[in-house]
């Protein structure tokens, strides 16, 4: 363990780390919502769904920076979940259903894209496929900048729109009735888990993006009833798992980062749902035994 | 038979086999189960892999198929302890799974011939270089095999339990009240689905599975209210869908997997926009007449 102090003075770490705990915060204040509104599983989608949009920018800019592939990124998944909430609002197909058909569509769009991409004579594609897994490993400080920046925004209109976030996460036909409108707050809320996924594809990549959205929303609810505990609960969670999976990443070779920031914060979930006081499952059995005892003792006819 | 034949034929077969099982997820509202089941049948070869250190093994298939109907259970169990949401539940349990897969394939890449690409994108262009040869004789290429075995035991097990599956979709208390187990049925159904993933995935890759289990069941969704119509409008879906995608992607060389998935996006919409009663155009013309009567 005296290579740690070393570590913690690496640069790459330190950019690496430094990224992966601000993804942890983004996505934990957002993944909050999202797990109340019952939404986790959009993100799974969008993520998807930005595939074309990364391979697009390329081929139509030649460049291969990375805020314009998150450019084209961002434009793909809304224009994903813009046809998914149509198709829900004009037939009776369910979310779920919707949800499946055009992630994996323009997921296959995005393939057919990047093998596109290939056939060009001398372009330089071979950047195109880390977002698919992820590399936090690619990662640079002007990335951490762009993160520290995006997250700043999304923090704000989460600040900003509190209440009426917290309305509609609780109650919404009650915030129906006192004049929001309920249509707006949810292309809201879909902006900002989509500008989410969109900061962390880098990270960890299109398809474990949606753990990171999900596993510290359902973490932080079982330890509080109230939305702004949860919220810092989450983001504390999200943030101490990035931190720990690139500490594990970097001190035990060839262990990718994203896979295991997403094994470290699930393992907070299932902790969290075993051991959490009055929701946790130990909790529980423990109040039913107690119960049934009682139950027992009190059954007992007194001498 | 050419190698165009041939792959035209596995997409038929694949796109049909996918569509009648994924039937009953749309019905049933477990779409997204497809997609947590393709994820995490990686975990399954894997680890079967690392039993059997063969490639060509079919325990490796049978590994898959538990790992979808493990990632089932999993889902389920976390669901029913009524902490979180079941679209939560979903989105927990594959991305810890394939994580597992990833750093497994990673940590132990020298020893896995296993590549991350080749399961979750697929190939279906190098499906005819895989010949069945039995006896000496070449008998065309295995993946027409596989996945047309495949195709059977879907048609069959779906036609001898039709009516088992559909009163336990459509009623699951009527089902359980006359007597058939829903969970049984419910767990068959989804070793169905795990079946089919891993035999699919082979040819299309894993998220695109997705779009041949879902798709062409939503266009037939959108167009009949009566079970068997929809199993077979799928099936045909799902086919035309394969056909119309391999000779789009001939021209620019593009991957026939992803452009069979594009395709199937397209016939969806466009059945989704000029369906008869319950299309774009349809819902809209009903309505402008609706306020015409009502303002006369």
């Amino acid at each position: 363990m005296d290579t740690l102090p070393a570590l913690f003075h690496d640069y790459t770490f330190r950019t690496v780390a430094l990224g992966s705990a601000l993804l942890g915060v983004v996505s934990g204040v957002i993944g909050s919502f999202a797990v109340l509104r019952k939404q986790s599983l959009l993100g799974d989608g969008v993520s998807h769904a930005a595939l074309p949009g990364v391979v697009a920018a390329f081929l139509l800019t030649g460049s291969k920076n990375t805020e314009v592939l998150l450019l084209g990124a961002l434009l793909t998944g809304l224009a994903a979940t813009f046809i998914i909430m149509s198709i829900v609002k004009h037939s009776r197909i369910k979310f779920d259903g919707a949800l499946a058909l055009v992630m994996s569509v323009f997921f296959g769009l995005g393939l057919v894209l990047l093998t596109y991409s290939q056939k060009i004579p001398d372009a330089n594609q071979a950047g195109l496929k880390r977002f698919i897994y992820g590399q936090a490993s690619t990662l640079l400080e002007r990335d951490v900048i762009m993160t520290a920046a995006c997250g700043a925004v999304l923090l704000l209109i989460v600040i900003l729109f509190w209440k009426e976030l917290k309305l509609f996460s609780f109650d919404p036909e009650f915030a129906e009735a006192i004049g929001f409108s309920t249509g707006k707050l949810n292309i809201l809320l879909s902006f900002l888990i989509v500008l989410a996924i969109i900061i962390g594809l880098q990270t960890v990549g299109v398809v474990l993006m949606s753990a990171m959205l999900i596993s510290p929303g359902v973490a932080a609810r079982q330890w509080s009833d109230r939305l702004w505990l949860m919220v810092a609960l989450a983001a504390g969670f999200g943030a101490a798992s990035g931190v720990l999976g690139t500490l594990l990443s970097s001190a035990v070779p060839g262990l990718p980062t994203g896979p295991v920031i997403v094994v470290c914060i699930t393992a907070v979930a299932v902790f969290s749902l075993l051991f959490a006081p009055g929701r946790g499952i130990l909790h529980r059995i423990y109040r039913r035994k107690k119960n049934s005892a009682r139950f027992k003792a009190e059954r007992r006819p007194k001498l | 038979m050419t190698a165009g034949v041939e792959i035209q034929l596995i997409a038929v077969i694949v796109s049909a086999a996918c569509a009648l099982p994924g039937v009953f997820l749309v019905l049933r509202k477990m779409s997204m189960m497809s997609d947590s089941i393709t994820h995490t049948i990686l975990l399954g070869i894997v680890l079967a892999f690392f039993l059997t250190e063969d490639l060509s093994s079919p325990l490796l298939i049978a590994g898959a198929a538990l790992m979808g109907v493990a990632t089932v259970w999993l889902t389920e169990t976390l669901m029913n302890t009524r902490l979180m949401s079941e679209d939560s539940a979903v989105g927990i349990v594959f991305p810890l799974l394939f994580s597992i897969a990833i750093i497994l394939i990673t940590r132990y890449a020298g020893s896995v011939h296993l590549d991350t690409d080749s399961v979750l994108l697929g190939e279906l262009a190098f499906a005819p270089f895989d010949r069945l040869v039995v006896f000496g004789v070449d008998i065309g290429a295995k993946a027409i095999y596989t996945s047309g075995a495949l195709l059977l035991i879907n048609v069959i097990l779906i036609t001898v339990f039709y009516k088992e599956l559909k009163i336990v979709t459509f009623d699951p208390m009527l089902a359980s009240l006359l007597g058939f187990s829903p969970g049984l049925v419910h767990y068959g159904l989804m070793t169905l689905v795990s079946l089919t993933a891993v035999g699919a995935f082979e040819a299309v890759g894993s998220v695109l599975v997705v779009a041949f289990m879902i798709g062409p069941p939503l266009t037939a969704y959108m167009l009949t209210d009566d079970l068997k119509k929809m199993l077979l409008l799928s099936a045909g879906f799902g086919a035309l869908s394969g056909i119309l995608g391999y000779h789009a992607a001939l021209l620019p060389d593009v991957s026939i997997a992803g452009s069979m998935a594009v395709t199937t996006g397209l016939v969806f919409a466009v059945v989704f926009i000029f369906a008869p009663k319950r299309g774009l155009i349809g819902v809209f013309i009903r309505k402008i007449k609706r306020d015409n009567f009502m303002r006369s």
